[in-house]
């Protein structure tokens, strides 16, 4: 066994790190790439580079420039909040290590949000949809009850999965039908699912299905399967999406026996 | 008067700042939220552990006097005693709360709570959502303030950052005025009281465990504001954390309680693979000095021994860095006990865990310190509220694991009835009232304008480096009064060098500079604080040691560290500590708690208990 660092790339490392990003001053200007280049070090991630980049913004080419702006918090890939598109790919830019990188290395922000500046979107959608879901248990308030229902640890782990859910926005950027808002997503349904599955958050499960049966709701899901595969927590998406189109036809046709 | 009219500023929407919002909302009064980020990514979803509670499911005999005894033990008996009591005993119906809001925490056979083990306790006392519980009670409160979003009593103001608080001229809080981080905007914000809950101030040392908008900024505002900071100096050094070029990566104290042990080689310098180290030719080093406690002493010793052995050159390869081995635990459990964090050291170092033992080191984590407040979260400002890390009470010294989740909502649901008794009854501005807003939006308006206008040869980032490398090399594990001395020096150094600095953003647009200028000028006032509140005390107590004065001094410094902002830098007083009841003991680790003294409730009163809660 390799004492260490076994799943490093084992070829000698680059003298510099070259990253293109793609940047728009505010919202009414256009995008264009700059390019910077800095000296390399071991263990950098993404957001290292660019701190790196905002302390002296100077392009490659020697030229100054405002300094590149972006989101970022916890930087453990729990808050969501420095999701960008790296080399392609919508992911977390924390984790995004350089050592795993092919360079030159691309940023640009995610493309189904409104880009703000550079880097950073503004994805207040995905809260909207949260509301429109109804995505909360219906406490009676916040005095003492005593204890919740009593659970299975593999109902529990079950929900688990669904409610790591850190509305980062991975599984809309890879979505191809998700465009301009115009489809609740794979992160709403999947929230559907997770209080469709409590005991108390099943009493009001018809209020969160029909938050996903309108004209932009579970429907129009493709079949792709990008989502579940660009979910960086795993997050069971297309199973969601399976229960909850079981869900909503039946409650559809309940609906419907009743008129 | 009509309740319904009240409206209540809280800033910060972490675990304190949301608890507070959904009793107020609950109590039919309007919120407004502010936030420098979406509430759902605060830093609270970094918490991993648990929350801790005396719901005594194990038939160990726990209790909520139990669960008091460790804490206030724990902290070296620098906390005031009765607010620590009542969190406790407010700690299991907290749990059930989260239970019922949904919260996927562990379960036994019987479907019940499942409960670990953490620091400071011999009790199995922890609930916990797999190793992001942090995560999950956060989330469950964001549920449910986006309920009170939807009916219209709460008001998000998210990517707004406060810059200070509006006061009148009898020094009352009527207010607050806040940016909009895109825009720049400034307006001012009028509410009956406000509630401080932004958490703790990590990134004055640089690089901690905290997140990125953890620079306890809007509580240096208003600090300097006339705010009382109290216990600045207990800083919380994390005994385990993952190091990393832009932030130390937090490896939680479970992997502790689920059995993870911490050695270096007996052997300095051997260069063998872990797993080639035979079990004799290791060196267990809490085990063998704590036997009661093991590798579960609390935080400050643990983060101590650590120190102190890579000090001395015994660290994993010389290095600063330990062992912290899970290896000898099945996988299966593992994965469902602490999968997320196992992830996290996987995702950044590339090693399994799971296989290969990981290799950590102390970091900054917590703040014991913070804004003043008395027993109902009310600061010495009139209509100025602290809930959650932000404010210094419940954990004296030194905090206990699993404690801060629990301070946090216990803080929340003791300030939003405090803030709403207060707006019932506090008098209304009179009929100019209305300058104060102005003058104070002004006021800002012109500190912005000035940071943008000045240009210099200084560079914010390379100021808040300088004080990030200062403050962890001397103002953490281990403190000697001269470089404490020196430190203060080279924070007025820094600040006259900050008059000089230059935004270097020219679009100010989403910029990132000037927020961070706005931060920086606070951060350099409370890193004052915390040094010249460690310089002034001449003791060893939880976090705070000092080798030239290794003992705890309870006659000179059982008292509650105040200070308060003047022109001229913090003046430092004392307060006592109401230790009314729990006698102080000394805390010793290498034995169980029966031996070091009964655990029996201290019977008669004590002269310095009132002073505090006025």
């Amino acid at each position: 066994m390799s004492a260490t660092h076994s799943n490093r790339k084992s070829t000698t490392p680059p003298k510099t790190v070259e990253i293109h990003i793609r940047r728009r001053a505010n919202p009414d200007s256009a995008q264009y790439w700059e390019q910077f280049e800095i000296p390399y070090r071991p263990n950098l991630n993404v957001i290292t580079v660019l701190m790196e980049i905002q302390k002296n913004p100077v392009t490659k080419s020697g030229t100054k420039t405002t300094p590149p702006v972006w989101s970022m918090n916890c930087l453990e890939q729990v808050c969501g909040i420095c999701t960008m598109v790296i080399n392609g790919r919508a992911r977390q830019s924390c984790s995004a290590l350089i050592d795993n990188l092919e360079q030159p290395i691309k940023l640009e922000p995610m493309s189904k949000f409104p880009n703000v500046r550079d880097l950073i979107v503004d994805r207040s959608q995905m809260f909207d949809h949260l509301k429109r879901v109804h995505a909360w248990v219906e406490l009676d308030g916040t005095h003492d009850l005593g204890p919740g229902p009593r659970m299975s640890q593999e109902e529990v782990q079950e929900r688990y999965a669904y409610s790591r859910c850190m509305t980062c926005g991975c599984c809309l950027e890879a979505c191809p039908q998700y465009e301009g808002d115009n489809y609740i997503g794979p992160q709403a349904i999947a929230q559907v699912r997770l209080f469709n599955m409590h005991p108390t958050g099943k009493i009001t499960r018809d209020e969160r299905l029909e938050g996903i049966m309108g004209d932009d709701g579970i429907t129009n899901c493709g079949n792709a399967q990008n989502c579940v595969q660009a979910c960086p927590m795993s997050i069971p998406l297309t199973k969601a999406i399976y229960e909850e189109n079981r869900e909503t036809v039946l409650h559809g046709l309940l609906g419907w026996l009743k008129s | 008067m009509a309740s319904n009219g009240l409206k209540i500023a809280i800033v910060g929407g972490g675990l304190a700042g949301l608890a507070a919002a959904m009793k107020i909302a609950e109590g039919g009064h309007s919120v407004d939220l502010f936030s420098v980020v979406p509430v759902k990514r605060s830093h609270s979803v970094c918490a991993q552990g648990g929350i801790n509670g005396a719901v005594n499911t194990k038939g160990e005999g726990d209790s909520t006097w139990e669960h008091f005894d460790d804490t206030v033990y724990g902290g070296d008996f620098l906390a005031n005693q009765p607010p620590a009591k009542a969190m406790c005993e407010m700690a299991p119906s907290i749990i059930y709360l989260f239970d019922r809001m949904g919260v996927p925490f562990s379960r036994t056979n019987e479907g019940l709570l499942d409960f670990r083990r953490f620091g400071g306790t011999k009790h199995h006392r922890t609930a916990f959502a797999g190793a992001s519980t942090g995560q999950q009670l956060l989330y469950a409160l964001d549920e449910q303030v986006r309920r009170y979003e939807v009916s219209g009593k709460v008001r998000k103001f998210e990517a707004w950052e406060m810059l200070s608080l509006i006061l009148d001229d009898h020094q009352v809080c009527r207010g607050l005025v806040a940016m909009d981080l895109q825009t720049l905007e400034l307006k001012a914000f009028p509410a009956d009281a406000v509630i401080i809950a932004t958490g703790g101030p990590g990134l004055i040392f640089g690089k901690s465990t905290n997140s990125m908008v953890c620079t306890g900024s809007a509580v240096s505002a208003c600090y300097q504001q006339g705010a009382k900071y109290a216990n600045g100096e207990f800083i919380q050094v994390h005994p385990t954390s993952i190091p990393g070029e832009d932030k130390l990566r937090l490896m939680s104290e479970s992997a502790r309680g689920e059995g993870g042990r911490v050695w270096v080689p007996r052997k300095q310098g051997d260069a063998r693979a872990p797993s080639q180290i035979p079990e004799a030719e290791r060196l267990y080093f809490l085990e063998e000095k704590y036997p009661a406690y093991g590798n579960l002493v609390p935080r400050d010793i643990a983060t101590r021994e650590i120190f102190q052995i890579c000090i001395t050159g015994q660290g994993v390869a010389g290095g600063n860095q330990v062992y912290l081995d899970l290896t000898h635990i099945p996988a299966e459990v593992l994965d469902r006990k602490l999968g997320a964090i196992l992830e996290i050291y996987e995702m950044f170092v590339g090693d399994d865990p799971r296989h290969v033992p990981m290799r950590i080191f102390p970091g900054v984590h917590y703040s014991m310190g913070g804004l003043w407040v008395d027993y109902d979260q009310r600061t010495n400002i009139p209509g100025l509220l602290a809930a959650g890390e932000c404010d210094y009470s419940i954990h004296g010294a030194n905090r206990l694991g699993a404690n801060s989740l629990v301070s946090c909502v216990y803080g929340g649901f003791i300030a939003a009835p405090a803030a709403i008794e207060y707006a019932k009854n506090v008098e209304r501005n009179g009929a100019d009232g209305s300058k104060i807003y102005d003058q104070e939006l002004k006021l800002q308006q012109e500190i912005n304008q000035n940071l943008i206008s000045q240009s210099g040869t200084e560079n914010q980032y390379v100021l808040h480096q300088e004080m990030g490398k200062w403050m962890t090399d001397n103002v953490t594990v281990v403190r000697y009064n001269d470089k404490l001395a020196a430190t203060d020096q080279k924070l007025l150094e820094l600040m006259d060098r900050y008059k000089r600095i230059s935004i270097n953003d020219s679009n100010l647009w989403a910029t990132m500079a000037l927020p961070h200028a706005r931060h920086l000028a606070n951060m350099l006032e409370l890193a004052r604080v915390i040094t010249l509140g460690a310089l002034n005390r001449n003791e060893s107590r939880g976090a705070h040691y000092k080798p030239d004065f290794p003992d705890r001094d309870d006659e000179n410094f059982l008292k509650t560290t105040i200070a308060e902002y003047s022109g001229e830098g913090p003046v430092i007083s004392y307060d006592a500590v109401d230790v009314s009841l729990i006698q102080p003991r000394k805390r010793d680790y290498s034995k169980g708690k029966k031996e070091t003294a009964a655990v029996a409730p201290k019977q008669q009163g004590n002269e310095a208990g009132g002073k505090s809660n006025n």
